[in-house]
């Protein structure tokens, strides 16, 4: 680790589609930094690349050039195998439609994570318990995802994202498709795994209200980053 | 929970598709298992005894006879250890439907003939050989009839006529014969030649078959040409080859088991290949966001590509093993139904072995094209579209 505080760290990094014969540069030589605890907002213009800025960090995509230090170490040049290993130790994925697997209770959704490590049936259930708890969620332990109204199934999804203990949660409009009231408990959920726990927060978000929850706002628009300070 | 309790929910999610298709396959296998089983007594007796004996017959036809004085120059032929003549007669016990496989044998002969197949305590095999109106009879068909040693029972045939009129011949059951291992069939009598020759009221002195044993089975291909060519331009020219090949062109007068048995089941199968197949594929199609979730969490593409596998493998065994525990009943009920015109069957470990390869190679085959798909989801791709 060359920094204790740099959890990641871009640099120059461009993301490229070609559509057709014409090649649109979403970024074009980004470089940020991002510290160990940080709870970050990224706001933007749709299409302006924030999930593509997601999946970069969270191992989803690779860059067309440039690189991605995640504690010093680049991911952006692992292979596929690798990336998935990466992702189940050291990533927590948050949805704006929730992804839970329709078939499974909300205690097996949040072990799913759990099957990539060798933890034992007994340590798996009190992980589960414990992410359910944290999340508020454990009298529903049993119920399946179509039982459960959106804020209670993203509560699910964000137990699913800590269950494994990743050090960043990465979250893309985790709130953009509840109620005022609902998104509300969730951001404090997060805010409180942020405070509290001490996780690495990414959080895409096109709400303002959503925005002030995080400690960081930066907007991005045509591949750039500004930064808008906070009190 | 681990990566099973997903595949069984997945494969179970739309619980009427994949009952559905569980049904398919299982009448697939109910299919393979029951014609399977019924090709087994079909080719019953055909082991490599029956490979080293020869059997002569008219070159017509086996249903035509051959005169009497064959039997003794085809035991004059070199080579030739034993010959058992033997003739069609065609029973059936008190009613006509009662059909009785019935055979007018050479009784000395024909038990030298099948040292092993028959087997019969020695004072039985004693009695038979003695009394001119004994009958020597199979367990599977004793049994159908409540026969038992001691019985005189009236055999009618639908072929000869008797002297005194009547189609019917009195026999003595003298013995009742079982098999060595299962493999050769009791369903069937044997009387007298002699007894049923004395009193024909027409077609006297003949026989439809001759069963023949040589002094080594590297001599038949020999043995056979030579009797062929002895009566080779005579009224009756024979035709001679091993009992396994005659046996199945008999069997082949009910059609050619075999071939029926290749069609209906590769139609069977074809046809569940391509539904289970297609179905398959949706049902991963619309998993696509579900794939790309456990991706993102970190299942790697083989693990997933191996989920998809085991759950169609999951699939045809389910369908498969209920298909070939049906098709047991289902061999065992239409056995004893059909007792009288079939020796006993039911599936061979062979059948059972191959039912196992084709679960497997259908369930490969239904589910690679699928694991394929699932591992090739890319997540942004698949997560991008709601
Ligand atoms: N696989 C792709 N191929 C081509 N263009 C893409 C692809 N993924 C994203 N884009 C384009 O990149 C831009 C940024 O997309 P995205 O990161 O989803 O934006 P945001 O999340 O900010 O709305 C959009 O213009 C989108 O059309
Ligand atoms: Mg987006």
């Amino acid at each position: 680790m060359t920094d204790a505080s740099g959890l990641y760290e871009l640099k120059n990094l461009s993301k490229r589609y070609t559509r057709g014969k014409e090649t649109v540069a979403i970024f074009d030589g980004l470089d940020m930094t991002i510290s160990q605890g940080d709870f970050i907002a990224i706001m933007g213009p749709s299409g302006s690349g924030k999930t593509t800025l997601l999946n970069l960090l969270g191992g989803i995509d690779r860059p067309s050039s440039g690189e991605v230090l995640f504690e010093g170490q680049r991911i952006d040049n692992l292979g596929q195998g690798k990336l998935a290993k990466w992702r189940a130790k050291n990533a927590g994925f948050i949805f704006q439609f929730y992804n839970l697997m329709p078939t499974l209770s909300a205690a097996q959704n949040v072990e799913l994570p759990l099957l990539l490590t060798n933890l034992s049936g007994k340590a798996r259930k009190d992980r589960v318990k414990t992410a359910l708890d944290i999340v508020g969620m454990v009298d529903r332990a049993g119920h399946r995802p179509a039982q459960l109204s959106g804020g209670q199934q993203q509560r699910v999804a964000i137990a699913r994202a800590i269950v494994a203990d990743p050090k960043v949660l990465l979250a893309d409009e985790p709130t953009g498709d509840l109620d005022r009231t609902t998104a509300d408990e969730i951001l404090q959920t997060l805010q409180l795994l942020n405070k509290e726990l001490g996780k690495t927060i990414i959080m895409v978000t096109h709400d303002p209200a959503a925005a002030s929850y995080a400690a960081r706002e930066l907007h991005l628009n045509k591949g750039r980053f500004e930064e808008k300070g906070k009190a | 929970m681990n990566d099973a309790t997903l595949i069984r929910k997945n494969l179970f999610r739309k619980r009427l598709r994949a009952i559905l298709l569980m049904v398919s396959i299982l009448i697939a296998f109910l299919i393979f298992g029951v014609l399977g089983a019924l090709q087994n007594a079909f080719t019953m007796g055909s082991g490599t005894a029956a490979q080293e004996r020869l059997v002569t017959v008219n070159r017509i036809n086996f249903t035509v006879a051959l005169p009497y004085a064959y039997w003794g120059r085809i035991e004059q032929v070199e080579g030739v250890r034993n010959a058992a003549p033997a003739s069609w007669f065609g029973g059936y016990y008190q009613e006509p439907q009662n059909f009785v496989q019935s055979f007018a044998v050479d009784p000395a002969t024909y038990l030298e003939a099948y040292p092993t197949e028959i087997v019969l305590p020695p004072e039985e095999r004693a009695a038979f050989l003695e009394g001119r109106t004994c009958a020597l009879v199979g367990r599977a068909l004793a049994n159908q009839y409540d026969w038992s040693t001691g019985d005189r029972i009236p055999l009618n045939s639908n072929i000869w006529q008797n002297t005194d009129g009547s189609q019917t011949w009195e026999l003595d059951i003298c013995g009742v014969f079982d098999d060595t291992e299962g493999t050769y069939p009791t369903n069937y009598l044997m009387l007298h030649y002699e007894y049923f020759n004395e009193s024909l009221a027409f077609g006297r002195d003949s026989f439809h078959w001759i069963t023949i044993n040589t002094e080594d089975p590297a001599l038949n291909d020999q043995v056979s040409g030579e009797i062929d060519a002895l009566f080779a331009n005579s009224s009756a020219e024979t035709s001679t080859t091993t009992e396994a090949a005659f046996n199945e062109a008999f069997m082949e007068q009910f059609g050619n088991i075999g071939l029926i048995l290749t069609w209906v089941i590769g139609a069977a199968f074809a046809t569940i290949l391509m539904i289970v197949g297609t179905t398959m594929v949706m049902a991963v199609n619309e998993r696509t966001r579900e794939i790309a979730v456990l991706k993102t969490l970190g299942f790697t593409a083989p693990r997933i590509f191996r989920m998809v596998l085991w759950e169609s493998l999951l699939l045809s065994f389910l369908g498969g093993l209920i298909g070939l525990g049906l098709a047991t009943l289902a061999a065992t009920a239409a056995s004893s139904a059909l007792a009288g015109f079939l020796p006993s069957f039911g599936l061979s470990l062979t059948n059972i072995v191959t039912a196992l390869a084709l679960m497997a190679a259908l369930g490969l085959v239904t589910g690679i094209l699928p694991a394929y798909n699932a591992m090739q989801v890319r997540i942004s791709e698949a997560l991008g579209k709601i």
